[in-house]
């Protein structure tokens, strides 16, 4: 909108915060762009939420600058509110009220009125899908239909940025599904910061994720860049019928193999692990060694390193 | 304006949401009227200054009641963390909670409106006079609240907002009281006289509406909003 320059709508700038004697975020910088799917991933305590307080305003931060559409969200705090959707951790509601009451009273302070209002709050009932829902009171509500009522609130103003920190915790897989859709759904036309601890959540709407731990980051790009950086050494997984101590000799001496171990054995058939000491792909050699020595070949798969195993690497110790 | 206006209706609606105003407004006329009547027949005059001299004491414990929750909630279904990343300034929330709260309370106090009715009918009472206690009832009041409102910002547990409410309060109440200025040093007698909470009362009870009252009590009103005010801003340097 104003003042955004490059299409970047968040920029993050070494950015710390101190509690006490606690340094949770440390010396961050991010940036997301305009209309994509940002995924901010994280074992729990790592700094996600307080990074996303600090950018919602909701706290300052001890050194650093953020800025939402270009604007200084110190100096122009509310004008940055006004961009800014926000869900929670844990998705505070105001449980007495019923939840086209909650909606109206939100609109309000978004500064929404009469037949505006009445359209927003319509088209996010739609959306969300709570339709059935609208003259229940929120604290009766299920816990899916609380995280719905929770997105209206942070889409109500269509706002330029939605922050979600952890949409999903606590919902069954069902749920889960169809918020994730409804997630998607938003990412078409707005940035979104969707932050969470869990994997399969992020690289299944994200379009860029980055990884931090202690305050800091330790990895940013698409789930296949990733993916591709830190799957170190290939790992390939073969399954050959044979002699058990003709197979794990001979495909040693395959160039490029690190270790050969047979996982599992049923008759004639072994299913055989083999890492490669590099990250060049040595497929074809080990094909050939079979092939070679006259062995029935079931299967040869590379596998790759899963997000799950960057994650964990990344993140431990 | 509209920001203010939003929290205010939200905040009175959320008084009607739960029985707890029903519960409050009808405990309170029965014990005032009660208290009241009580004496009001021995004494066989007919006016009201027996009810307001009852207000001092019955707010202590029913004030507190009114504003526990307004932050507390908050604070303890983090509400507030939301209720802050909106476009709204933290005035316009201090503001809008404190008005809600205050129309509650005035609803209460005129509510006993059957008082001065009854009066009426078994005397002649000075109408004035009556009025004028009102008014002072409303300002005492509305100091009462904003002080409540500030102690409810400083816990997320309600009934600890509750009792400090009533401690704060009390104190303040009883420096002025002669029962504390006969033993104090007398250097102090009239700054505490001054600072008393009830005192302040007393003329306008006589229908005595005093300019150096009203400035009174909308001072104290004004030092507590901005006390609440910095205490929900204390989270930016925690």
């Amino acid at each position: 909108m104003n003042g955004s320059s490059n299409g970047v709508m968040v920029e993050v700038q070494s950015l710390n915060k101190r509690f006490g004697d606690v340094h949770a975020v440390r010396d961050l910088s991010f940036k997301v762009n305009k209309g994509e799917v940002f995924g901010f991933l994280g074992p729990n305590g790592a700094g996600k939420s307080t990074t996303m307080r600090i950018i919602t305003c909701y706290i300052p931060a001890s050194s650093g600058t953020v800025r939402v559409g270009g604007l200084d969200n110190t100096v122009h705090s509310l004008e940055v509110r006004k961009k800014i959707g926000y869900l929670p951790e844990n998705n505070p509601l105001y449980n007495d009220m019923l939840v086209d009451e909650y909606l109206t009273f939100v609109g309000e302070i978004r500064g929404l009125k009469n037949s505006a209002l009445a359209s927003r709050i319509d088209e996010m009932v739609q959306v969300c899908g709570l339709s059935k829902m609208v003259r229940r009171q929120i604290g009766k509500l299920s816990k899916g239909y609380r995280q719905r009522v929770g997105l209206a609130q942070a889409m109500l103003h269509n706002p330029d940025v939605v922050i979600l920190d952890e949409p999903t915790s606590g919902l069954d897989p069902n749920q889960i599904i169809e918020i994730r859709q409804l997630i998607k759904r938003i990412g078409r036309e707005k940035t979104v910061i969707y932050c969470s601890h869990i994997l399969s959540e992020v690289s299944a709407t994200c379009s860029r994720i980055l990884i931090i731990n202690n305050g800091t980051v330790v990895a940013t790009g698409t789930a296949e860049e990733l993916t591709s950086q830190m799957g170190s050494a290939g790992q390939y997984s073969l399954r050959i019928s044979g002699e058990k101590t003709a197979i794990e000799s001979r495909l040693r001496g395959v160039a490029g193999v690190a270790t050969v171990s047979i996982a599992e054995s049923s008759g004639q058939w072994h299913t055989v692990r083999v890492i490669a000491d590099s990250k060049e792909d040595i497929g074809e050699a080990l094909f050939r060694c079979v092939v070679d020595n006259k062995w029935s070949l079931a299967e040869l798969r590379h596998e790759r390193a899963s997000l799950e195993e960057v994650f964990t690497q990344l993140t431990r110790g | 304006m509209q920001n203010i206006a939003a929290i205010f209706k939200k905040e009175f609606k959320a008084y009607f949401l739960s029985p707890i105003a029903y519960v409050f407004i009808t405990v309170y006329l029965v014990v005032t009227n009660f208290l009241f009547f009580q004496g009001f027949f021995i004494i066989n005059q007919a006016d009201m200054r027996g009810y307001f001299g009852l207000l001092p004491w019955v707010f202590l414990f029913f004030v507190p009641a009114v504003t526990m929750r307004i932050w507390a909630e908050e604070k303890k279904v983090k509400t507030l963390e939301l209720l802050l990343t909106w476009p709204i300034s933290d005035l316009e929330v201090v503001v809008g909670k404190f008005l809600a709260s205050f129309c509650f309370l005035a609803i209460a106090i005129l509510l006993s409106i059957t008082v001065p009715i009854t009066i009426a009918i078994l005397g002649d009472p000075d109408g004035g006079v009556i009025i004028g206690s009102y008014i002072g009832a409303l300002l005492m009041g509305a100091a009462y609240l904003a002080i409540g409102l500030w102690v409810s910002s400083l816990t997320e547990n309600q009934i600890v907002a509750f009792i400090i409410g009533v401690v704060i309060t009390f104190v303040l109440f009883i420096i002025g009281n002669p029962f504390v200025t006969m033993v104090s040093p007398p250097a102090l007698v009239p700054l505490l006289t001054y600072l008393g909470l009830g005192n302040h009362f007393e003329s306008v009870g006589r229908g005595v509406i005093d300019s150096r009252d009203i400035l009174y009590y909308l001072s104290v009103i004004g030092f507590f909003l901005f006390l609440n005010i910095y205490s929900i801003e204390s989270r930016k340097w925690e």
